[in-house]
């Protein structure tokens, strides 16, 4: 609904700054019985207008809060069935920096509720600066949840098998090749034809990189069906490999530890994407505001704008325990 | 003044004392304040070993912050019921959904192949051999 009036009364508006565009729209020009200009004319009267607008804006955040329900689910079911996985890998995660990301979206939604009054009472200096730092907020918040993406990547602490790579890059050079001939067997083609590839990747690394190959568990692909796990290999690997394992090193690590991080960036990313999304909003609040164009009588935009960047607040609230407070 | 500012919904002839609810200063500094003393308390707990309790505490906490934050900062004690009944009725089905899928989880997990997928397993044993390995089924 709220889809349905914003344009005409934005139309409105945009008579008003520009008189000579009057004549081109009679449709909403010709009422003429004292309207108030944000008035869209298809409603009885601005709380009618109002209220249309905040019932269209509470069937969004439901349908927000459904499609975010979808992965809550899917952390529930892999919490359930692993909570040693996820008592484990919440450790790798800061919870430093994810508490101030939480008292900053605090922060920035204080500042959203604060515009939303000042749009009711028309004080455009304040309200434009409240918007100003609404914004800083969710500047501040994807700088630090950058910094803590970035650590991750940096450690390989990702989803699917990209965990399980050493954090060294000359380690991890080495197992591409490897890697490539070890294609998952219950999906893969025909076994034949992976000992096939994986014996003649292996015998050209010998060709042209000998020392290299020799050292390198590339070696291992040649044996029967492409698997690695000879008796040979494992010591060499196990001489050469300890330094560099990270996490990979650790004994004590649970089963799919990988699905920890797989939901942690699925929630956390998807969330990111509202933030970045409500950024837009706020930059579009902020060019309206300082148009001049909230007061008392017409402040719906800022209103649901506000509510967006609350219900991005509320997700957190509930993501930063899930994840960063796991005991 | 914020209380006066309260828009009378029954009656049409009011928009002059504006629309929807100004919400004061007051309600709107303690929401936040109330906040970050909530995201204190749920930090230090999380500390604490409460065995089974961990998760119920922190999620009524995360709960309690939510409604405050509905409330207050996205006005719904002012509003009409209706919108937070929205709010209230999309958790509930993206409660049951949890529930639902939860069971059947619980239906299928003892055909769940124990330890980790073929692929990962394969990794490890290539570049980790001293990391954890558990017992690895293949189908067939």
């Amino acid at each position: 609904m709220g889809r349905f009036k914003n344009p005409g009364a934005k139309r409105m508006t945009s008579i008003q700054a520009n008189p000579s565009d009057q004549a081109d729209d009679h449709d909403h020009d010709d009422h003429g019985h004292g309207h108030d200009p944000h008035l869209a004319h298809h409603f009885e009267s601005m709380e009618q207008q109002f209220d249309s607008g905040k019932l269209g804006m509470w069937l969004f955040l439901a349908t927000e809060v459904l499609f975010f329900g979808g992965l809550f689910a899917l952390y529930v079911v892999l919490r359930a069935r692993s909570p040693e996985v996820f008592s484990y890998a919440s450790h790798f995660l800061d919870t430093t920096m994810g508490g101030l990301n939480t008292c900053v979206l605090i922060a920035s939604s204080l500042t959203m509720a604060l515009a939303v009054r000042y749009a009711q009472e028309g004080r455009k200096v304040l309200l434009v600066v409240m918007l100003w730092l609404t914004m800083g907020g969710a500047v501040g918040f994807l700088v630090i949840k950058a910094f803590e993406y970035n650590h991750k990547f940096h450690e390989n602490l990702v989803w699917g098998t990209g965990f399980y790579d050493p954090t060294d890059k000359a380690e991890s050079d080495l197992v591409q090749v490897a890697e490539a001939t070890l294609v998952d067997p219950i999906f893969s083609a025909p076994q034949e034809a992976n000992a096939e590839a994986a014996r003649s990747e292996a015998l050209s690394n010998l060709v042209n990189r000998p020392e290299e190959a020799a050292s390198s568990v590339s070696t291992a692909a040649i044996g029967p069906a492409g698997l690695a796990n000879t008796l040979a290999a494992e010591q060499e690997a196990i001489e050469t490999k300890d330094s560099a394992m990270g996490h990979l090193a650790d004994p004590e690590m649970p089963v799919n530890t990988h699905l920890f991080f797989a939901i942690y960036f699925c929630m956390t990313g998807l969330h990111g994407i509202h933030v970045v999304i409500g950024m837009g909003v706020i930059g579009w609040l902020i060019w309206r505001a300082q148009r001049g164009e909230f007061g008392p009588k017409y402040f719906t935009p800022v209103d649901l704008g506000g509510l967006y960047w609350h219900i991005v607040d509320l997700i957190w609230i509930f993501l930063f325990p899930l994840f960063y407070l796991i005991h | 003044m914020s209380q006066e500012a309260t828009v009378n919904h029954e009656s049409e002839e009011h928009e002059e004392h504006g629309l929807g609810h100004i919400v004061g200063y007051g309600p709107l500094f303690g929401t936040a304040f109330a906040l970050i003393v909530l995201t204190i308390l749920t930090v230090g707990v999380h500390a604490v070993d409460a065995g089974e309790l961990n998760i119920p505490i922190a999620l009524s906490i995360a709960g309690f912050k939510a409604t405050l934050v509905c409330l207050y900062f996205m006005h719904l004690r002012w509003d009409r019921p209706f919108n937070g009944l929205m709010l209230v009725g999309s958790i509930v089905f993206a409660v049951l959904l949890m529930v639902f899928v939860l069971m059947d989880s619980g239906q299928y997990s003892p055909q769940i192949i124990e330890g980790n997928p073929a692929g990962v397993q394969l990794k490890l044993d290539d570049v980790a051999p001293g990391a954890p390995i558990t017992a690895y089924k293949q189908l067939d």
